[in-house]
């Protein structure tokens, strides 16, 4: 333990690891079940004759509102805790870390503190998200093709 | 007061701890040492608005709490160290704004509050008859400065601690019946180069380890001196580590070590995973329950030892190590 | 119009939704016990992937095969943003690769905003009992 990589190995190994299979089964059903309730959603939203662009931000503007109002109640985080991934992943994880920092920052005022504060976890997303769809975009149309599209 | 060894002081005329006080919030309530406290609270926000409004109060409260406890009129308190977590210290420099006495508002993380009693110490042996020592901390506004919002949907990994909602304090006088503080040995900063800080049990353990060391090698004792020997926030993996690390430079501490994270928290029901951490854990631990084992002679020798992590959020970002400290203070009566 | 149960809870396509849909989140799972990466971290590698893999034309066969199972995932969102630019530079060219792919999201992200505001006008963030 006298050098710090010894002692880097040493913590590693001392430090109990996450109990990452039962997180995984959370994760696995939570994140599931999330999903087949946008399904569900997007059934309805078919059978009332939607386009599928249509019907899949239904869902989205559902599934967020959803979980904005769960976080508002206090509940979101709880679900989180045992589901890990499985909320975070889906959009109702996008719409959490949005709602979340919204509510915390409260106190410094509605135009810094919610305004400008909202962001703070989420705004990473859309930043790269943005900017990957339009390399996307800028590669499609240098190219004319998806490259290894079969489309 | 003279010095022992490469660190330590010793006091010729040692200070006396003359009262102590300490609110703790809900989580705490639920904790094993509850009924030690003078107020727990029922709801984080104690009727403010803000978390930090709340901490504010906290220290404010305990303060007053101490105060009134002690019998010393507030105009022979000569002055008063204090701090906490947030940034620039503002929960105990808000909170003792009205207060009216000389203030020092120092940091040294979770190791503040025996850093306060180190320096208030020194005051007391030299020109101060009665010096305030106070610190605080408080789970919200912490995890709103260090981690994420409260309502993020998010695990906390099984070698996080929980940052105590609290504060504890101690008021120190020129000459008592005591417990006395006998000796202090400042820390230096240790540095093992740990960088994840969800694992601040394991960045602070070496330099918990220096500092004791450091004390036993000074003061000559060995640590079947002490009835307990008590480590600020190490937690449940920090207080492994450190009784391996112990072993290894040849010192037995197993029978009489603890860790004030570890004891003001039940593990099993309320989920802290690696124990308490904060400002407040020490001082509320100290102030709740060590000084009145003290106080009642269940417990004669103890070294305190509270340790800190000395990083924020934006070293973190950066990818730098957590550089350490541990203060030690020994407590005799 | 009648409730068309059949369709609206069609066995096959909820199943294959519930399958893949969890499968990606164990790989976030994963992600996040093995590898120590902030919550924010996986959110962006998790958009860009989708992003990336909607380029290529690959992750259409798994919105193909497992409808929300894929598109409400975060890749699904990198996803509709990657296809939203190629539809935009496919119809207006340059000015389309810009305008497409937030168009494609406009609804989630406008929501998402919408929806925090009112949350944080409404209630306040409570401590975590556990």
């Amino acid at each position: 333990m006298d050098n710090k990589q010894k002692y880097q190995q040493y913590v590693d190994k001392k430090s109990p690891n996450s109990p990452i299979l039962k997180n995984c089964f959370f994760a696995f059903v939570i994140g599931g079940l999330i999903c087949t309730i946008g399904q569900v959603i997007a059934n309805i939203c078919k059978w009332r004759g939607c386009d599928t662009a249509t019907s899949g931000t239904i869902v989205s503007i559902i599934l967020i509102g959803i979980s904005a109002f769960l976080t508002g109640l206090n509940i979101f985080n709880k679900i989180g805790k045992i589901a890990g991934a499985g909320s975070l992943v889906p959009i109702t994880g996008f719409a959490n870390s949005i709602v979340s920092p919204a509510m915390e920052y409260k106190s410094e005022g509605y135009v810094m503190g919610v305004g400008g504060k909202m962001f703070t976890v989420s705004g990473p997303v859309l930043v790269f998200g943005i900017s990957a769809s339009i390399l996307v975009g800028l590669v499609f149309l240098i190219f004319n093709t998806q490259s290894i599209t079969l489309v | 007061m003279k010095k022992l060894g490469s660190q330590t002081i010793q006091f010729d005329s040692p200070p006396t701890i003359l009262e102590c006080a300490s609110i703790v919030g809900p989580k705490e309530a639920q904790g094993p040492l509850a009924k030690y406290f003078d107020k727990t609270l029922d709801d984080e926000f104690w009727g403010e608005k803000t978390w930090e409004k709340a901490e504010s109060k906290i220290i404010k409260e305990t303060v007053n709490t101490v105060i009134s406890k002690s019998g010393v009129p507030l105009n022979q308190v000569d002055c008063c160290f204090a701090g906490d977590l947030l940034n620039q210290c503002i929960s105990s420099s808000f909170g003792l704004r009205e207060l009216n006495i000389p203030f020092f508002g120092i940091f040294g993380a979770c190791s503040t509050f025996v850093e306060a009693l180190t320096l208030g110490s020194i005051c007391a042996e030299s020109f101060a008859n009665n010096v305030l020592c106070a610190t605080s901390s408080h789970f919200c506004s912490a995890e709103k400065q260090f981690r994420f919002p409260l309502e993020l949907g998010n695990q906390r990994p099984p070698t996080s601690q929980w940052t105590v909602t609290g504060s504890g304090a101690a008021l120190l006088t020129k000459s008592g019946s005591g417990p006395f503080v006998t000796t202090v040995t400042p820390g230096k900063i240790v540095d093992m180069g740990i960088k994840d800080a969800n694992n601040m049990g394991a960045a602070m353990a070496p330099a918990f380890v220096n500092t004791v060391i450091a004390h036993f090698t000074d003061t000559g004792r060995s640590p079947n001196y002490y009835d307990a020997i008590i480590s600020g926030d190490l937690g449940h993996i920090g207080k492994d580590i450190a009784v391996d690390i112990f072993r290894s430079q040849g010192y037995n501490v197993k029978s009489n070590y603890n860790d004030c994270g570890i004891l003001i928290f039940d593990k099993k029901s309320q989920d802290t995973h690696s124990g308490g951490s904060g400002c407040g854990c020490c001082a509320s631990v100290f102030s709740g329950y060590l000084f009145k084992e003290l106080k009642e002679h269940k417990l004669k020798k103890i070294l305190l030892v509270a340790t800190g992590a000395l990083m924020n959020s934006m070293s973190a970002q950066q990818g730098e190590t957590i550089p350490s400290i541990a203060h030690a203070i020994s407590i005799e009566v | 119009m009648e409730f068309d149960l059949a369709q609206i809870f069609d066995p096959m396509s909820l199943l294959k939704c519930f399958i893949v849909g969890g499968l990606i989140c164990v790989i976030g799972q994963i992600l996040i016990d093995k590898t120590k990466l902030t919550p924010a971290r996986i959110l962006v590698i998790f958009v860009t992937t989708g992003a990336v893999l909607g380029g290529l034309g690959v992750y259409q066969y798994i919105v193909d095969f497992a409808g929300s199972g894929a598109t409400v995932p975060l890749t699904g969102f990198g996803y509709n943003l990657a296809k939203g630019a190629i539809e935009g530079a496919r119809q207006s060219g340059l000015i389309g690769v810009f305008t497409g792919g937030v168009k494609a999201c406009a609804g989630g992200i406008a929501a998402a905003v919408f929806f925090g505001y009112i949350a944080s006008l409404i209630s306040k963030p409570k401590m975590k009992k556990q």
